[in-house]
C-alpha cells in the first residue's frame, strides 16, 4: 500500500490532485492512503516551495502545477 | 488592417447593427477587439514560453540567492522576480523558503515586490498592445521600485517583525526529476502550461477587457481629463489607494491602462494604478500577515505606496 500524500495551502489545485490521483487509485485497483497537508512547516519540511506538490512513501516526486494522467499512472504503478 | 479589428467591426458595426460613434458601440468593439487580441497573444506567448520554459523554479532560484553578498543578491532578486512565475497563493512558502536559506528579509522582499508586477506574459503584451516604450517604462520602474523597496526593508533592519516560528522551520532538501527533455514532451508540456495559466488567469483578464471596455465606451474623455489629468495632483495617490483593494495579475491590467491612455490620462497616473494592482493586493497583505508581523505589513504597504506615487509624479512629469 502506497501512502501518498498532497501538498497545498490554499490554491483549488490541491484539492483536483487530490481527485485525480483518487480516480486513478480506484481505475488500477491500486491501494493508497491518500492525505492533504496544508500545515506549512510540514510542506516546507519536504523542501517543496511550490505547490501543490505530491509526495508518496515519504519521497518528493512532484512539486508545482498539475502532474499529468500520465505521471501519475506511473507513480501508483511503480 | 489588424485582423482583430476588423473582426470587431464585423460584430460591433455589421452583425449588431451598433452605430459608429455611440458608447455602446465603442465598448462592444473595444471588448470583442481586445478579448481576441488579448486571448489569441496570450495562448501563443504561454505556448512559446512553455517550449523553451524559461521560467525558473522557486526552488532553484531560492538556491541561486542563499548565501550570497547583498551587492550581488539585491539586483539578482529583482530580475529573477521578474522570470519566475508567481501567485500570491505562493507567497508564504516563498517567503518562508528563501528566509530559511539565508537570504536576507529586505532581498526576500525586494522578489516579492518585483516578480508579481513583471512576468514575460505581461512584457510581451504590454509592448504588443501599448508600444515598446511604454513597456520599457514599465519593467525598469518596476525593477527599480522592487530594489529601492528591499533595500529600504534591509536598512531598517526589521528582522523582529517577522513571526517567530518562520526562523524555526527547517526545510529538507528535494531532489526532482528533470522537466521534458525530446521534442514531443516539450510541446505536450507548453500545452498543458496553455491550458494551465490560461484557465487560471482568464477570469482577471475579462474582468479587465470589461473595464476597459466600459471606461473606453461610456466614461467621457472631459471627466478623465478633469478629475485624473494632469491638472489634479491628487490623481496619483489616488489611483495608488484604488489600486490597493482591486486585485488582479498584471496581464488583467493591460485592457484598463489601454483604456485609460485612450482617454488621455496621463501615463505617470496610469504607470502608478497599474503597479498598485498588480503588487498591493489585499489577498497578498492577508497571505503574508501569517509570516510577518502588523508593524512590517505596514512598512511594506507604506514603502510601496511612496514609490508607486514617486513613479507617478516622475513619468507625469517628464512626459506633460
Amino acid at each position: 500500500m502506497k501512502e501518498i500524500k498532497v501538498l497545498g495551502g490554499c490554491c483549488g489545485n490541491c484539492d483536483t490532485v487530490m481527485r485525480m490521483i483518487d480516480d486513478k487509485a480506484k481505475a488500477l485497483g491500486a491501494a493508497i492512503s491518500l492525505e492533504k497537508v496544508t500545515d506549512m512547516a510540514a510542506i516546507m519540511g519536504y523542501g517543496v516551495m511550490s505547490t501543490p506538490g505530491v509526495v508518496i512513501d515519504g519521497k518528493v516526486v512532484h512539486a508545482g502545477g498539475m502532474p499529468t494522467p500520465a505521471a501519475i499512472e506511473k507513480w501508483l504503478a511503480d | 488592417m489588424d485582423p482583430f479589428r476588423a473582426i470587431a467591426d464585423l460584430v460591433a458595426f455589421t452583425l449588431l447593427g451598433l452605430d459608429h460613434g455611440t458608447g455602446t458601440a465603442e465598448a462592444v468593439h473595444f471588448f470583442v477587439e481586445d478579448s481576441l487580441k488579448i486571448f489569441v497573444l496570450l495562448a501563443i506567448i504561454v505556448f512559446v514560453i512553455g517550449v523553451f520554459r524559461s521560467m525558473l523554479a522557486p526552488e532553484r532560484v531560492r538556491r541561486i540567492l542563499g548565501g550570497r553578498s547583498r551587492a550581488f543578491a539585491f539586483p539578482a532578486a529583482v530580475g529573477l522576480g521578474a522570470v519566475t512565475p508567481f501567485c500570491s497563493c505562493s507567497s508564504v512558502p516563498l517567503f518562508i523558503g528563501f528566509l530559511e536559506a539565508g537570504v536576507p528579509l529586505g532581498v526576500t522582499m525586494a522578489f516579492l515586490i518585483a516578480s508579481p508586477m513583471i512576468n514575460e506574459i505581461a512584457v510581451i503584451l504590454l509592448a504588443t498592445t501599448l508600444g515598446i516604450e511604454f513597456t520599457l517604462l514599465y519593467v525598469a520602474t518596476g525593477l527599480m521600485v522592487g530594489l529601492a523597496g528591499g533595500i529600504v526593508i534591509d536598512r531598517l533592519r526589521l528582522e523582529g517583525w517577522v513571526e517567530d516560528y518562520v526562523w524555526k522551520i527547517r526545510m529538507g532538501e528535494v531532489h526532482l526529476a528533470a522537466g521534458p527533455s525530446t521534442l514531443p514532451e516539450r510541446l505536450e508540456f507548453a500545452w498543458r502550461q496553455v491550458r494551465e495559466i490560461v484557465g487560471r488567469l482568464w477570469p482577471y483578464v475579462l474582468g479587465g477587457i470589461a473595464i476597459g471596455a466600459a471606461l473606453h465606451g461610456y466614461v467621457p474623455r472631459d471627466f478623465l481629463i478633469e478629475h485624473a489629468g494632469s491638472d489634479n495632483p491628487l490623481a496619483v495617490p489616488l489611483a495608488v489607494l484604488a489600486g490597493i483593494p482591486l486585485y488582479s495579475n498584471a496581464t488583467g491590467v493591460i485592457p484598463v491602462a489601454e483604456a485609460l491612455l485612450g482617454k488621455g490620462v496621463p501615463v505617470g497616473t496610469v504607470l502608478a494604478l497599474m503597479m498598485s494592482i498588480a503588487a498591493l493586493s489585499l489577498p497578498e497583505i492577508i497571505m503574508l500577515k501569517k509570516v510577518i508581523k502588523a508593524p512590517l505589513i505596514a512598512t511594506f504597504v507604506a514603502i510601496l505606496f511612496a514609490a508607486f506615487v514617486a513613479v507617478g509624479y516622475l513619468f507625469n512629469a517628464l512626459y506633460s
